[in-house]
């Protein structure tokens, strides 16, 4: 659409939203804008004042920003000692890089199972192809929570993969409660989110690029390495960012499968506000947490901007 | 050929490794043996059991009520959010409304859920409100991120949708509102009902940020069953899983048989 068609595309919104009559449109505008600024950013905002502040007995738990003294004098007393703590106490730096380990590890494993069944989803027949789908979704639909609890009663002592090896004469196999479990986990539960956007880009492959490949002589791994795996970049990146950003974060898997020494920045930040009652500490890891993410996040955002705005036009 | 057969076994190991845990827990629901793991005859014991709970229905019935509550005010709010997205190509404040609507879609639980706490409790004693906290506030906290998910579906609906329509209407004089209602919303319905669903089903599986801005009393179903597995097995956990799940599939599987219908009446 050129930019002088725009006007007469978009007249009727005019009429009622444009400079004549500004307070419909206003009302559009202002109510999401509203409840998402005081429930979205005021509350990151919030976070970022309580963590400096200090722990505190008392309701609620932790000191006061601004005080009023003698006089009218308002003082502000900023402490920094939660970000001190939070950069020189190998408990969080050792959560923090494990939290990245974790999830970049867990990403890779759901690409490399998610890209064959992507690949072989977008190459099947028409009822198939539905049904596979179908498949993939489904387990969105049913509980994370739900999930998590049925793989732990399937990699438990006395599980069914052990049960299983038993059959084989295989000692049992001490899985619950390790770090391999937390992978296994994150994995299985963010599977359908690898599997959507890349089938989304597989699907969309002009298969006579395949063809024209294979009449010049290519073997099939190298149509694939050349042709096929960098047109699906883009449901590659998607996927990973859409494991690899709540992975990050998770607080369910490691605390249900993972162990004591499984430290994760989602478990400590949990520990650290219920356990300890640290609402100060609990929100500098909160800060810190959105470092990591906040990268991911942006990216995304220009991504999904890119995807909608390029539709419209 | 070869390669076919490499990616037909990865592609079954995919599929075997997301439903083999499922399928397990469907079976050892019938167990009538306490271990969840050893057989020891068919019985329904665990879902008596799990309807005499009154602890897990009153969570479930509150967590449903949670759910359609925070849906249907988010539809609202994410619809209006994703009409000044797509139809109002240039406003102040356009861009911090995309990244406002589409942050909380990767904001970590936790962040999402103690920076809503904190905010409640400062509110608390600053105004006065909200007094305590428990249904309301996870209501609130919901809708918070279920706008985002809602924009997504319908802005991507809206931004597909054929302008002519909304002009044919405006030209013949129906007002914006009328047109909105007449033309516009009948054809984004399906974008609606998919939004609402997938919103509902958020709410009803979240754990994490209820905990945090639930109250005394208040407790929503994810964390009851959170409760009940970390103090170790429980059989009437499988049966309750069993029954969302034979809900979700029935589910699922009419919308996909119509969709499926409908696309092959679309191309006969």
């Amino acid at each position: 659409m050129s930019q002088s068609e725009t006007p007469l595309r978009t007249r009727w919104y005019t009429k009622l939203f444009g400079p004549g009559a500004a307070s419909g449109r206003a009302l559009v505008i202002f109510a999401p804008v509203a409840w998402l600024t005081v429930f979205f950013v005021v509350p990151l905002a919030v976070v970022f004042g309580i963590s400096l502040a200090i722990k505190e007995f008392g309701r609620p738990p932790y000191s006061d920003l601004l005080t009023v003294g003698e006089g009218g004098t308002v003082q502000l007393t900023l402490h920094l000692s939660n970000y001190l703590r939070i950069i020189t106490d190998p408990l969080y730096v050792t959560a923090y890089l494990s939290s990245i380990r974790i999830a970049a590890i867990s990403t890779i494993v759901a690409l490399l199972i998610g890209y064959p069944m992507a690949y072989f989803i977008a190459r099947a027949r028409d009822p198939w192809r539905n049904v596979l789908l179908m498949l993939v979704i489904l387990p969105f639909w049913t509980s994370f929570l739900l999930r998590v609890y049925a793989l732990s009663g399937f990699m438990r002592g006395n599980g069914v993969i052990n049960g299983l090896l038993g059959i084989f004469g295989i000692e049992p196999i001490q899985m619950m409660q390790t770090d391999f479990a937390v992978y296994v986990g994150i994995v299985y539960t963010y599977l359908p989110f690898m599997v959507l956007p890349l089938f989304t880009t597989l699907v969309k492959l002009d298969v006579s690029l395949l063809e024209a490949s294979a009449d010049l002589g290519a073997k099939p791994w190298q149509t694939f390495w050349s042709i096929t795996l960098p047109l699906s970049l883009p449901g590659i990146a998607a996927g990973s960012m859409l494991v690899f950003i709540p992975a990050i974060g998770e607080f369910v898997i490691p605390s249900l499968l993972g162990g004591p020494s499984t430290l994760m920045i989602g478990r400590v930040l949990w520990d650290e506000f219920f356990s300890n009652t640290n609402w100060p500490r609990a929100s500098a890891v909160a800060v810190a947490m959105l470092l990591i993410v906040v990268v991911p996040i942006m990216l995304m955002q220009r991504a999904q901007d890119a995807v909608v705005e390029g539709r419209t036009r | 050929m070869r390669r076919n057969w490499l990616i037909l076994s990865l592609t079954v190991f995919g599929f075997a490794f997301l439903y083999g845990p499922i399928l397990s827990l469907i079976i050892f629901s019938f167990n009538d043996n306490r271990l969840v793991t050893v057989w020891s005859g068919f019985s329904t014991r665990w879902y008596a059991e799990l309807f005499a709970d009154t602890q897990i229905l009153d969570a479930a019935w509150l967590s449903f009520w949670i759910a359609v509550a925070s849906a249907s005010i988010a539809l609202v709010l994410g619809t209006l959010c994703s009409v000044a997205l797509v139809r109002f190509r240039r406003f102040r404040g356009r861009t911090a409304l995309a990244g406002m609507a589409s942050a909380p879609l990767v904001m970590p639980d936790v962040i999402t859920g103690l920076s809503l706490l904190l905010l409640f409790v400062s509110m608390e004693s600053l105004i006065g409100w909200p007094a305590g906290r428990g249904v309301g506030t996870i209501i609130i906290a919901h809708t918070t991120f279920c706008i985002a998910y809602i924009t997504v579906v319908v802005r991507s609906r809206l931004s597909d949708l054929d302008l002519s329509l909304e002009e044919a209407a405006m030209d013949l004089g129906a007002t914006p509102v009328r047109v909105f209602f007449d033309i516009t919303l009948p054809i984004i319905s399906p974008a609606l009902v998919s939004g609402w669903l997938l919103a509902f089903t958020l709410s009803l599986d979240d754990l994490v940020i209820a905990s945090f801005v639930s109250g005394p009393g208040s407790s929503t179903l994810p964390m009851v069953i959170y409760s009940k597995i970390r103090l170790g097995v429980s059989p009437d956990v499988n049966a309750l899983a069993t029954i969302i799940i034979a809900i979700v599939t029935v589910g699922v599987l009419a919308a996909t048989l119509l969709q499926m219908r409908r696309s092959a009446r679309k191309s006969s």
